[in-house]
C-alpha cells in the first residue's frame, strides 16, 4: 500500500508493532459486532472537518446511533452533539479518557465494565498518535481503531492515509454496514 | 542531606620569617547562613531522596500517564530493544522505566542547561565586578532576595561569592541525577520520576542564581512594575540604520555591545535588535534595544537581510544560523563555548583583524570567548559590513515565488513534514496561478521550523513564500512590551497573599515557555487578556511573554499597555526571560514565608504542601517544546502548581493526571484535628495537555481551586470555572458537585440550577479543613 500504510507526519515512526491497516470498512463493523462494550472517542476536528454529506460530526453521530456505541468527546464540541439532539455523549478531556481506558479496574463510562474496544475519530494526528501510543503499551486489555483520514500506526487498526473525499466514502460504507440499533 | 561549610580567613598584615604580608585573603570556601536567625528547616541543601517521601505523596496522587514517542530503547550497545506494550529490554528495563528516564534526561539537560547558565554569568560577574558585590533584586521592597535558594538551599546569599556556594551543590546534585539514567541504574518509574522532579527542583534553584546575579549587577529592573515598555516585533528595527542582531540567552556579550555603542557614542546611529531571551535580557539593560520575536521568528528575520552581523550566545539557537546568514552574507559572532559552530576561536586576535576578516568576507564568522571584545568587534564590523550588504536577503519576491510554485510536484512531503500539517500544497498551488493569499494565510500558524523546506524534493524555500506573500503583515508588527521586571516585591506578596491564600482573587497564571504553538501565539495572547481581564493575576515569561506582546485591541494597544504591571488583581506580569521563571516559583514561595509567615529556611516540603493546598496558582505552557521547558515545569510540579502545555507538549510524552472518579485519592490531614477530609480535586492534575486553547482556560480555572478556599473564594472561582465552561464548551461542567464543600460555595448567581444540580448526584455537605498531606503538620491528633 506504500505511503498509505506509513504515518502521515513522516518522523512519527513508531516501532516494531504497527496497526493493521483498514483495507475494507467492513472489518470496523465486524469488530464493532465482535465488541461487548465499545466507545468512541471523539476529537475537537469533528466539528470542523466538512464531508460530502456533512460536518464529520454528523457521520460520528450515524455510526454512533446505527451501532449503539457511546461518545466521549473532548469537551469543547460536547454542546455540538447536543444541539444535534444527540444526548449519548460525555464531554472528557482527551488525556482523561486514555488515563481512563489505560485502567483495567475503570467501570466504564456508561458504568457497564471496562471496555474492550475504542474508537477514536477527530484528532489532530500527532495527539492522536501519542494517545494511542499510550493505551498501545499500556492497556493490553482494549484494542484500538483509528477511522481518521490519516494512518495511526499505534493503533490496533486503522484506516489508511487518504484524501478527504475517499475518508467520507469509507465512512458512508461503514455505517452502510452497521445494523441499526 | 548535603552541607556547604567552608572557610574564609582575612588577614590585615602578617610578618613572618619570610616577609610581610597585607590584606591577605584566603578563601576555603565560607560559611554560608552564619547570619541568619531562622531556624533551619529539615531538608538544607536536600539530597536525592531526602523529599523522596514527598515527591511518592504526590505521585501517588498524580499518577504518570506515558504516550511513548518511541517504542524501542537505542541508549546502549545491549540495543535497540523493543519495549512494546510493556517488554522490557536487554537491560531489565521495562516502557513505564524507559518513559520516566528519558523525562530524567530531558530535565537533566535543561537543568544544566540553566546552571551552566548561571556559573557562566556568575563567573563573568565576579570576574568584572568582584565577588564582594551584594545582592540586590528589589533594595527594600525585597528582603526576601532568594526564596528557592532559601527553601532550597537554607541560605541567604549576600554576594556574588555566595552564589558560588549554591552552584556547587546544585551541579552536583546534577550530576547525581544524570548518574541515575545510565544503563543498570535505576528501576523504578516512579523513582525515575522523584528524581525528575529533583531535577527540576534545582533548575529552579539555577534559574535564581542566573536572574539574581544579573540584575544585582547589570541595572535591570530590579522588582519595578512599572518597567518601562520596549518595542517588539519584526517591523521595529529601523532598517536604514546598521542592524546587531543578538540570539540566545546569555547576556554578557550583548550588553557589551550596548557598552561599546554608549561609550563610543553610537547608539543612536546602530540598531540592536534580540531575538528570544538575549532580547529580554537587552530591553532589562537598555529599553531602547529592540526585541524582534521570540524563538520562531529567527530564520525569517535573518532571510529578510535586515541583521547586519548576528551575534549568538546560548540556547534556542538554530543550528543552521550559520548556513543562513551566509545567506544573506551577514558575518557571525559566536561567543559561549557550549555553542561554536565550528568556528575559529579569535578570543586572542587583534580587535581590527578580526573585524577586517569577517567584513571582507574572508571567515564567515568567529568564535570570541570575551564579552568586551565581542562588544567592540560586533559594532566595527557592523558597521563596516552594512554598508557593503545593503540589506541583502535571502527571500525572493513574488513573482520568483510564482514560478518556483510551478516547480512543485505535489508530493505532499511538505505538509507531512509540517508539525502544524498546515494546507501547504494546496497553497503552493494557488500561488502557481498567481494568488499568494493562500500562502499569506499560513504565517500565523507558522512556527518557523523550515521542516516543509528540508522535506522539499524540488528544494523550494517554502518558508520564505510564506515570509513573503505575508509580507504586509511581516511589516505592521509593532508592538510594546513591558520589560522584565524580575522579583516581585514583598509588600505585593502582603497585599495579595491573603486574598489568593482565600481565594478571593481566583488565581495566579503564568503564561510561559516556548513558541511551539498549534495555531500561533495569539492563543497565548487571548488567554492571558481573558484572565486579566476576569482579575486573576497574570504573569509572563519568556517566548510567551512576547507573543502575549505581540497583539493589539481595537485601539490598536498591546496587553502590556492595557494592564499593569503591579503584582495584582487584573495585573499582567512580565517577569522577563526563562531564568526569570524563578520568580514565579519565588512568588508561590514568598507567599507562604511572607504572608503566611511560615518558616522557610531548608523547609520545602512544608512550603509546597502548602502551596499545593491553598495558593490557587497554575502555569501555562502552551507552546513549550524544549527540555528547559520541561525542567521548569517540573520545578512547578515538586512545589505544588500545576502545569497545562499545549497539544505539542503531549510530546513531552507523560502527563501528571489526578482521577476525579476515585474518592479516595483526594483526602488530607486536617491540621485543626488530625481527621481525614475529602476535599475534592483540587487541583485536579500536575501536568495535563490541552487540545485546544477553550480546554485549556476551562482547565486553569479548574486548577486554580485548592482546599483552603473560603467559602467566598471557592464561589468566585466556580463562577469563573462554570461561566468559561458555558461560554466555551455551551455546558455546566459535570463535575460541579466535586467542588462545593458547603452550600455558601455555590455562586449566588448561579444558585438555582447547581443546587439542581447537587441534588441529582446526592452531593452531601463537607467541612472545609486545615489541610495539609502532611502528618507532622497536624497539631491535634483525631480519633
Amino acid at each position: 500500500m506504500g505511503v498509505a500504510v506509513e504515518p502521515w507526519q513522516t518522523a512519527e515512526i513508531p516501532g516494531p508493532k504497527k496497526a493493521l491497516a483498514i483495507t475494507n470498512p467492513q472489518i470496523v463493523v465486524s469488530l464493532i459486532k465482535r465488541s461487548k462494550n465499545p466507545i468512541m472517542v471523539v476529537g475537537h476536528k469533528a466539528a470542523e472537518v466538512q464531508l460530502e454529506n456533512g460536518l464529520l460530526i454528523d457521520y460520528i453521530i450515524r455510526i454512533s446511533e446505527r451501532a449503539g456505541i457511546p461518545i466521549v468527546s473532548t469537551p469543547s464540541i460536547q454542546s455540538e452533539f447536543i444541539k444535534r439532539g444527540f444526548s449519548r455523549v460525555i464531554g472528557m478531556p482527551l488525556v482523561d479518557i486514555a488515563n481512563r481506558l489505560a485502567d483495567p479496574e475503570w467501570a466504564g463510562i456508561e458504568g457497564k465494565g471496562a471496555h474492550d474496544l475504542a474508537i477514536f475519530i477527530g484528532f489532530t494526528y500527532y495527539v492522536g498518535w501519542l494517545i494511542l501510543s499510550g493505551l498501545k503499551h499500556f492497556s493490553p486489555q482494549i484494542k484500538t481503531i483509528s477511522i481518521d483520514m490519516h494512518y495511526q500506526p499505534h493503533a490496533s487498526w486503522s484506516l489508511p492515509n487518504m484524501s478527504l473525499n475517499d475518508w467520507g466514502k469509507n465512512l458512508e460504507v461503514l455505517i452502510g454496514g452497521l445494523e441499526v440499533k | 542531606m548535603g552541607e556547604e561549610k567552608n572557610l574564609r580567613i582575612k588577614i590585615g598584615e602578617l610578618k613572618s620569617d619570610i616577609g610581610l604580608l597585607r590584606n591577605l585573603e584566603i578563601s576555603i570556601g565560607k560559611l554560608i547562613g552564619e547570619e541568619w536567625a531562622e531556624e533551619a528547616g529539615p531538608t538544607v541543601f536536600p539530597s536525592i531522596t531526602d523529599l523522596r517521601e514527598w515527591d511518592l505523596k504526590i505521585l501517588q496522587r498524580y499518577k504518570p500517564f506515558y504516550m511513548p514517542f518511541c517504542d524501542v530503547c537505542c541508549l546502549c550497545t545491549f540495543g535497540k530493544c523493543d519495549l512494546t506494550a510493556d517488554k522490557r529490554g536487554a537491560c531489565g528495563l521495562n516502557m513505564a522505566g524507559q518513559q520516566s528516564r528519558i523525562v530524567l534526561l530531558a530535565c537533566c539537560i535543561g537543568a544544566a542547561t540553566h546552571i551552566s547558565h548561571a556559573r557562566h554569568l556568575v563567573n563573568h560577574l565576579i570576574e568584572k565586578f568582584g565577588r564582594d558585590h551584594s545582592i540586590n533584586v528589589g533594595g527594600l521592597n525585597v528582603e526576601v532576595e532568594a526564596p528557592v535558594t532559601r527553601l532550597v538551599c537554607g541560605v541567604k546569599p549576600k554576594t556574588l561569592g555566595d552564589l558560588e556556594d549554591v552552584l556547587n551543590y546544585v551541579e552536583r546534585e546534577l550530576t547525581r541525577l544524570l548518574s541515575a539514567t545510565h544503563t543498570g541504574q535505576e528501576e523504578s518509574n516512579i523513582d525515575f520520576e522523584s528524581k525528575v522532579l529533583h531535577a527540576g527542583m534545582i533548575d529552579h534553584v539555577g534559574m535564581e542564581v542566573a536572574d539574581i546575579a544579573q540584575v544585582s549587577v547589570l541595572g535591570f529592573p530590579k522588582a519595578d512594575p512599572e518597567a518601562p515598555l520596549a518595542e517588539i516585533g519584526f517591523g521595529v528595527a529601523d532598517i536604514t540604520k546598521p542592524v546587531i542582531l543578538v540570539i540566545g540567552h546569555n547576556v554578557p556579550s550583548a550588553a557589551e555591545i550596548i557598552n561599546y555603542l554608549m561609550e563610543n557614542g553610537l547608539y543612536g546611529g546602530v540598531e540592536v535588535t534580540g531575538l528570544c531571551c538575549t532580547a529580554h535580557e537587552i530591553t532589562r539593560y537598555n529599553p531602547r534595544a529592540k526585541i524582534v520575536g521570540p524563538i520562531s521568528w529567527q530564520l525569517r528575520f535573518i532571510r529578510s537581510g535586515i541583521p547586519d552581523v548576528i551575534v549568538v550566545d546560548e540556547q534556542c539557537i538554530r543550528a543552521d544560523t550559520l548556513v543562513e546568514a551566509q545567506k544573506i552574507k551577514a558575518p557571525v559572532i559566536a561567543t559561549s563555548d557550549v555553542n561554536c559552530l565550528g568556528l575559529p576561536d579569535r578570543t586572542k586576535d587583534d580587535v581590527d583583524k578580526i573585524v577586517h576578516d569577517l567584513v571582507s568576507g574572508a571567515s564567515p564568522g568567529a568564535l570570541i570567548l570575551d564579552p568586551a571584545k565581542v562588544g567592540e568587534v560586533a559594532v566595527k564590523t557592523t558597521l563596516l559590513a552594512a554598508p557593503k550588504r545593503m540589506k541583502f536577503k535571502a527571500i525572493p519576491d513574488t513573482s520568483g515565488i510564482i514560478e518556483d510554485a510551478k516547480r512543485c510536484r505535489k508530493c505532499n512531503e511538505c505538509r507531512r513534514a509540517c508539525p502544524n500539517d498546515l494546507p501547504i500544497p494546496e497553497a503552493l498551488a494557488e500561488a502557481s496561478n498567481g494568488n499568494l493569499e493562500s500562502l499569506a494565510n499560513l504565517y500565523e500558524e507558522c512556527i518557523g521550523c523550515a521542516r516543509c523546506e528540508s522535506a522539499c524534493p524540488v528544494g523550494l524555500q517554502i518558508h520564505s513564500f510564506i515570509v513573503k506573500a505575508a509580507e504586509k503583515k511581516v511589516k505592521e508588527e509593532k508592538y510594546k512590551i513591558r520589560v522584565g521586571r524580575g522579583a516581585i516585591q514583598d509588600v505585593e506578596i502582603r497585599e495579595v497573599g491573603g486574598p489568593i491564600v482565600l481565594g478571593e482573587i481566583p488565581g495566579v497564571v503564568a503564561f510561559v515557555g516556548c513558541a511551539n504553538y498549534p495555531k500561533g501565539g495569539k492563543e497565548v495572547a487571548e488567554m492571558a487578556m481573558e484572565f486579566a481581564r476576569r482579575r486573576y493575576i497574570v504573569v509572563s515569561s519568556g517566548c510567551a511573554a512576547m507573543s502575549i506582546a505581540m497583539y493589539k485591541d481595537e485601539e490598536g494597544k498591546s496587553p502590556y499597555e492595557i494592564f499593569s504591571g503591579r503584582f495584582d488583581a487584573g495585573g499582567l506580569v512580565n517577569v522577563g526571560s526563562c531564568v526569570a521563571n524563578s520568580h514565579i516559583a519565588g512568588a508561590a514561595i514568598k507567599i507562604a514565608s511572607i504572608f503566611a509567615k511560615r518558616r522557610l529556611r531548608g523547609n520545602y516540603e512544608e512550603i509546597a504542601d502548602y502551596i499545593l493546598n491553598r495558593v490557587g496558582a497554575a502555569g501555562v505552557a502552551w507552546g513549550a517544546m524544549s527540555q528547559k521547558a520541561a525542567a521548569i515545569a517540573s520545578g512547578f510540579w515538586r512545589l505544588g502548581v500545576p502545569v497545562i502545555v499545549g497539544p505539542h507538549g503531549l510530546k513531552y510524552r507523560r502527563m501528571l493526571l489526578g482521577r476525579k472518579d476515585k474518592p479516595e485519592d483526594w483526602y488530607v490531614y486536617d491540621a485543626r484535628t488530625g481527621d481525614k477530609v475529602y476535599v475534592g480535586p483540587a487541583p485536579e492534575h500536575l501536568f495535563y495537555g490541552a487540545e485546544t486553547k477553550e480546554e485549556a482556560m476551562v482547565m486553569i480555572a479548574k486548577l486554580c481551586m485548592r482546599p483552603n478556599d473560603t467559602t467566598k473564594g471557592r464561589a468566585m472561582k466556580l463562577t469563573h470555572y462554570i461561566d468559561l465552561s458555558k461560554r466555551l464548551f455551551g455546558v455546566i461542567p459535570d463535575d460541579v458537585h466535586l467542588f462545593v464543600r458547603t452550600l455558601a460555595d455555590v455562586p449566588i448567581t448561579m444558585r438555582d440550577e447547581i443546587i439542581k444540580i447537587l441534588e441529582g448526584k446526592g452531593w452531601k455537605e463537607n467541612i472545609i479543613p486545615d489541610p495539609t498531606l502532611l502528618p507532622r503538620l497536624v497539631r491535634k491528633r483525631g480519633g
